[in-house]
């Protein structure tokens, strides 16, 4: 009698992999203070929000787990707010699904700081003003797309890290999906309800970009049967 | 002339890919490029290769050149060195032969470009011609914004407020505008003659021929012969840490043949140096590309001690060949060296001999900020990254939207 062959379930539709390019944009605008900084944060595009937030970790993915926010970075080291420096910093992204949740938190942040220590408003020094810059997303297909999760875990291993922090990072908060995309298509699509789960539950923010991709394909290859896997080698 | 393909075996399938995707989104622009010479200097070096580069992908790249005489180079000179904050008279002549030599060429170039692309302040003014076209123009200013004469400014902010947008290198550099401003890097070549892999035996060629021994560790700064480069301090630094380790510093750079400051501050570093055999001063012919490659790569550490600077590339270059870098927190350099992850920045002498030390006495340390830096620069501030950062440019002039679906 023949042993049944495990087999992966088919998506009804494929998960096509994105990516995404960013071009930096100078606002014109500048900070001196808190006050200023805060008053001009109120009125700024989400975009600049989001870029202030998240550039580091675009431009140092691979190096440290520990992206400092632009806000929390200047606080700290330019006017030398250390405990509210701090306290920006610890802001936890994984919390927020919109950027303007996640503005208003840096901004009451700021706010009860500045409640709490009235008449003390630190002067950044010339040439270390706050400027304002927003990120431009540029969002492009790749080659890349997956029916089954086999397909899912090869596409992975070869997409570009800008993909992987496309999916994970800027479908959630900045077009605002509320979760990310591979989660999303695991659980709608491939019905792998606890696989879903678990990539849900990352905190992205404490991996490099690298750890992120190796993270996913070790809890990916988990929910693919070992004969499957011993095929493919 | 390297064609893209080459760059493959260096950042992945995946950015060539990327390149090529967003190339066809402008296959039917033409990109006109303008400056003011074809030879010589670092703009016509960075047209030179990303022009080929940029035909190679698919676009319509074209490259003109702006003419003017003698009297109107000494024009530009002087706008170059106020622009650089440095205190230039500019007299109402000047002005006059400017606008002269630009209203010439406004007759003699012919703008076909769908999308004009002027480089420098020199051509800025032939922007005059936009309102009879339908061109979308960029301005881009390759030099150190920081602190540029009020006057000058004013002069030039005219024609730049006429422009679709601008582009500058560092965040400091940007000014108040009412068009649209980029920020766009700089980047390094990592197939030319400068950062190309090297052998061991091609490295150990060109320090036989410096006469530099490599018994022990290396400490280099690589830059022209400049005060604001601070060899004084990096001679400081050197002694201090010479009281702990035995070790040797290079000193080298170029530059300073037609620069008259440039030959003093070479004698007053080589006297600063009082015939101590472990210090060598380099007087570097120019296109020393090969040599200056050789002498990073024989190096143990790598100083950038500025203490002013535009964007600093030299650093780029030192992290390129992953080398653990101390250089200075000033200009660019911030954005190339993340404290402590791909490089260390200091802000005085005995910080810098200080962070030497260190990494004289953690190899595995040293190594580790090396293989980050190049890492990062690999990311950040390569030939291709600054190809994807034009084309998304020359994308964004039709969009207004900050989330763009291509």
């Amino acid at each position: 009698m023949h042993k049944k062959k495990p087999r992966l379930t088919k998506a009804k539709q494929p998960f096509h992999f994105y990516t995404r390019l960013n071009l930096i944009e100078f606002t014109g605008k500048k900070a001196t203070n808190l006050r200023e900084l805060v008053e001009i944060m109120k009125e700024v595009p989400g975009s600049v929000i989001y870029h202030h937030t998240h550039h580091y970790l675009q431009q140092h993915l691979y190096l440290s787990p520990e992206p400092p926010n632009d806000f929390a970075y200047w606080v700290t080291y330019i006017l030398r707010e250390d405990e509210l420096g701090e306290e920006i910093a610890s802001i936890d992204l994984c919390e927020f699904s919109t950027i303007r949740s996640l503005r208003e938190k840096i901004i009451e942040t700021i706010e009860e700081h500045l409640a709490r220590n009235p008449g003390t408003l630190r002067t950044a020094p010339p040439g270390a003003e706050f400027h304002f810059f927003k990120t431009i997303t540029f969002i492009l297909p790749t080659p890349y797309i997956a029916g089954d999760l086999l397909e899912f875990l090869k596409a992975l291993r070869k997409i570009s890290i800008h993909s992987i922090y496309f999916h994970m990072f800027e479908a959630k908060l900045r077009l605002e999906k509320g979760e990310n995309d591979f989660s999303r298509w695991i659980e709608d699509m491939l019905k792998e309800k606890e696989l879903a789960r678990e990539i849900a539950k990352f905190d992205p923010y404490t991996f490099t970009m690298e750890g992120l991709r190796g993270e996913l394909c070790r809890l990916i290859t988990k929910h693919i049967p070992g004969e499957i896997i011993e095929c493919q080698k | 002339m390297s064609k893209i393909s080459d760059y493959e075996s260096i950042v992945g399938a995946e950015v060539i890919n990327e390149l090529k995707m967003l190339a066809k989104k402008l296959k039917d622009k033409v990109i006109q490029n303008i400056n003011s010479t074809s030879v010589g200097g670092g703009v016509a070096e960075i047209l030179g290769r990303m022009v080929p580069l940029l035909q190679d992908l698919g676009v319509d790249a074209r490259w003109d050149v702006l003419k003017g005489g003698e009297k109107y180079f000494q024009v530009t000179k002087k706008f170059h060195n106020a622009l650089h904050g440095r205190k230039t008279e500019i007299t109402s002549d000047d002005y006059e032969i400017f606008l002269e030599t630009t209203k010439e060429n406004i007759e003699q170039i012919e703008f076909y470009g769908d999308i004009i692309f002027i480089h420098d302040p020199q051509p800025v003014a032939l922007v005059e011609k936009r309102r009879y076209l339908k061109s979308r123009w960029i301005w881009r200013c390759h030099i150190d914004f920081t602190s540029p004469d009020p006057e000058i400014w004013k002069f030039l902010k005219s024609f730049v407020e006429q422009y679709d947008a601008c582009v500058f290198s560092a965040p400091s550099f940007a000014r108040p505008l009412p068009i649209r401003q980029f920020l766009i890097s700089p980047s390094i070549d990592p197939l030319s003659e400068k950062n190309r892999d090297l052998s061991e035996e091609e490295i150990n060629n060109v320090l036989e021929e410096l006469k530099i021994n490599r018994d022990k560790p290396i400490i280099t700064q690589i830059s022209r012969f400049d005060y604001l480069k601070d060899p004084f301090g990096v001679i400081e630094a050197f002694r201090l840490v010479k009281k702990y380790v035995d070790c040797r510093l290079v000193l080298a750079g170029g530059g300073a043949v037609d620069d008259p400051e440039g030959q003093k501050v070479f004698q007053e570093v080589v006297e600063k140096a009082e015939n101590d055999p472990d210090i060598l001063v380099l007087l570097l012919p120019p296109a020393s590309d090969l040599e200056i490659n050789a002498l990073q790569r024989a190096s143990t550490v790598i100083l950038q001690k500025s203490l002013r600077e535009g964007f600093g590339l030299t650093v780029a270059e030192a992290l390129w060949k992953a080398k653990p870098v101390v250089a200075s927190a000033v200009g660019g350099i911030p954005l190339q060296i993340a404290h402590k992850y791909s490089g260390l920045l200091s802000h005085t002498v005995q910080g810098t001999a200080y962070w030497i030390r260190q990494l004289l006495h953690s190899p595995e340390y040293a190594t580790r900020l090396g293989e980050n830096g190049k890492a990062h620069i690999k990311q950040n501030f390569l030939l291709t990254r600054h190809l994807r950062d034009y084309l998304l440019l020359f994308l964004s002039l039709e969009e207004e939207e900050d989330v763009i679906y291509l």
